[in-house]
């Protein structure tokens, strides 16, 4: 586990988000949503379905444009319309809840696309890369298998080594274990342990309770696009408000 | 009633019929290639343009998908005429053929794009790759990929249809056929013969078509499966 | 080369149209009855009758339907038997369309999921039954947009009658262009009138298909 940096370091945190306002149409998804993630700490964003979790991580990568509010993540000032997108997303890797492995290529050429087409690297070299990116997730032995011959455990880890041969300095988890079944969701959760006792800055949307109580420097509660309990892991255990205490109750 | 056929005075004439079922393969190939590459230029027009290209795209598929072949073979070729142009009937031929596939090709390619789902653009932009190294790698590749088979398939049908450019007198298989039988007397004859020349050629359009499917698409090659 | 395009001209026209119509639902006609009898062909228990059947539409798809028409147009009177222009272009679209409609429906017939056919047979139906019952009734639902799409092939494909003599559209247009020599003009109006007979069955089929929940786009048989 990562030592949660403490705020007397001076240190600009990875991610900002400040009164962060966003409605899809008449529906606000996003109420006012402010949370820092310090650099090297690991934050599960927590919630039921429609309480604007995923929302906030994808606006953290720019998926969706926010209507109001501040996000700075690694000094990219992520709501000026100046952004410069793509070197956010050199800084920010993703990975998305269906893998989302491009199905025409095999695995390693999922992984040396992006290194070599974004930021120009020979393709031996991006080898090199996708090799030890695999390594890191256990998936060395699939580098030339194509997606559909892969479980979606494999996947979801090719995508993670996709997203890691980037080298991001910050990475986001939308509900990645959520398309799995139940007995592949450990080799996943796995890796993305490992990522965090390496002190990868991560930010985790997700259904799995104990996964999140074991793996979180900090827990944002949310509910009804605000967030409604921020805190270390142990405000699982003791909620101070009754929605956390039911949310946690009900397991979900 | 007189059946006693006699194929040998249609046979005798085989290098002509070569002849005529190189050009037929001549005119698929360019207008293959032509309207292949028109095709998914407007596809993507129709996905991506301002909204004036995008339904200047829609028109042109929608008026060439709804009229015969053979009536816009007579539009190019007098359309072409009544502003001065005297092209060969061959160039006419390939010009009309290319303008027909291209427009099918266009609804083919564009389904392919339909096809591909959002996450997969999503994951491509979250990657920092550029939207045209997106629409390059993401979309335009694995749609094509996807949708080959029909496209090729559409490609055999162009080949066939091509007979039809017979009627402005380019020297294809069924011009060279028509020019026989009136030749010989023996039309049953000569239709018989040319007809299996087409199932032929339309054999070897699906085998190279399938040898360029391995060669390109080498996902294809090793799994054998739809994309 | 006498006159100008004039109301007479527009009449003959959409008469041409009307011999289209009759000739293009003649081979939907024909050809449904035979491509009926070729899909059912298709999925037979018999292996004899699945390849001869499968052999037929292998033929006719690597055929155009253009040599077709000649074939009977020409051909058959070369051998001794005597055909009208009608007739002809009749014969020769029903086979054609047979070919395709019976790829089309063999399609639908195989894409009715695996568990109704085995719950059929569960309920101890006979193979007739099974098919009659069970099969045929969602065959037709799944069918009926590409049917509908190709109905505009078909009509497109009846111009090719006009080259055995058949005066429908495209063949009206040729005879006034005889005596006006406007081509152009006369082609330009063919081509709209033909727009008018096909867009609307286009428009209905993709909404049938979209209905359908298929996003395959119907895209069979230029010409």
């Amino acid at each position: 586990m990562s030592p949660a940096p403490t705020s007397a370091t001076g240190q600009d945190p990875a991610v900002r988000l400040s009164d962060v306002h966003k409605s899809f149409g008449t529906n606000k998804v996003l109420d006012g949503v402010s949370f820092d993630v310090p650099r090297g700490s690991v934050t599960t964003i927590i919630g039921r379905s429609g309480s604007g979790k995923s929302t906030a991580l994808r606006c953290i990568d720019r998926f969706e444009r926010i209507d109001r509010g501040e996000i700075t993540v690694c000094g990219h000032r992520v709501h000026e319309p100046s952004l410069d997108l793509r070197a956010l997303r050199l800084d920010v890797g993703i990975v998305f809840q269906s893998y989302n492995l491009f199905p025409h290529l095999t695995v390693e050429e999922n992984i040396i696309l992006a290194p070599t087409a974004v930021k120009k690297m020979p393709k031996a070299e991006a080898r090199e890369l996708a090799r030890r990116v695999l390594a890191q997730v256990g998936l060395e032995e699939k580098l030339h298998a194509y997606p559909e011959q892969l479980s979606g455990g494999q996947q979801q880890r090719g995508a993670i080594a996709r997203s890691l041969a980037m080298q991001p300095k910050v990475m986001l988890f939308d509900e990645v274990t959520s398309a799995l079944d139940p007995e592949l969701t450990g080799e996943v959760l796995k890796v993305i342990e490992q990522l965090a006792a390496d002190g990868m800055t991560m930010v985790l949307v997700t259904h799995e309770m104990a996964f999140a109580r074991g793996i979180a420097d900090q827990v944002v509660f949310m509910h009804r696009g605000k967030v409604h309990e921020i805190g270390p892991a142990a405000i699982l255990s003791s909620p101070a408000t009754q929605e956390l205490a039911q949310f946690v109750g009900t397991g979900l | 009633m007189n059946l006693n056929l006699d194929f040998s005075v249609v046979l005798e004439r085989w290098p002509s019929l070569l002849d005529g079922a190189m050009v037929t393969l001549q005119l698929a190939c360019i207008a293959t290639v032509a309207g292949g590459a028109i095709g998914i230029l407007c596809a993507i027009g129709r996905r991506s343009g301002p909204p004036v290209v995008a339904a200047l795209c829609e028109i042109y598929v929608e008026g060439i998908r709804n009229t015969p072949l053979l009536v816009q073979i007579f539009l190019v070729y007098f359309g072409l005429a009544s502003i001065g142009l005297q092209l060969s009937a061959m160039t006419v031929a390939a010009l009309a053929l290319t303008i027909n596939v291209g427009a099918y090709t266009t609804e083919i390619v564009r389904a392919g794009f339909e096809s591909i789902n959002k996450g997969q653009i999503e994951a491509g932009q979250g990657l920092g790759l550029s939207p045209a190294q997106v629409y390059w790698h993401v979309i335009l590749l694995p749609a094509i990929e996807r949708v080959y088979p029909s496209l090729t398939s559409q490609f055999v049908l162009l080949m066939l249809a091509s007979s039809v450019t017979s009627q402005i007198s380019a020297e294809e298989l069924t011009a060279v056929a028509n020019y026989i039988q009136s030749d010989t007397y023996r039309a049953f004859e000569t239709y018989i013969v040319v007809a299996l020349i087409y199932v032929v050629l339309s054999l070897v359009m699906r085998a190279g078509f399938f040898g360029i499917g391995q060669l390109i698409f080498p996902r294809r090659r090793r799994l054998g499966t739809p994309l | 080369m006498g006159g100008s395009l004039n109301l007479n001209h527009l009449l003959f026209l959409l008469q041409g149209a009307g011999w289209t119509v009759v000739l293009s639902v003649l081979a939907l006609v024909g050809g449904g009855i035979l491509g009926f009898a070729v899909a059912l062909c298709r999925v037979s228990a018999s292996r004899a009758v699945r390849l001869v059947s499968g052999g037929y539409v292998q033929l006719i798809q690597g055929t155009p339907l253009l040599v077709i028409m000649f074939l009977t147009y020409f051909g058959l009177p070369a051998i001794g038997f005597r055909i009208s222009p009608l007739a002809a272009a009749g014969a020769s679209l029903t086979i054609y369309v047979g070919a395709y409609l019976g790829e089309i429906w063999r399609g639908a017939i195989q894409s009715v999921p695996r568990p109704q056919w085995e719950a059929a047979e569960g309920l101890a139906l006979s193979r007739t039954q099974r098919m009659t019952r069970v099969i045929l009734p969602q065959a037709v639902r799944i069918a009926t947009p590409p049917t509908v799409g190709f109905f505009v092939q078909i009509i497109k494909n009846t111009s090719l009658a006009s080259v055995v003599g058949f005066v429908e559209l495209a063949r009206s247009g040729q005879i006034i262009n005889n005596s006006l020599f406007e081509p152009f003009l006369i082609y330009s109006i063919i081509a709209v009138i033909y727009f008018v007979l096909c867009y609307p069955l286009s428009r209905l089929s993709r909404r049938l298909e979209r209905r359908a929940g298929q996003g395959r786009g119907q895209t069979l048989a230029p010409a």
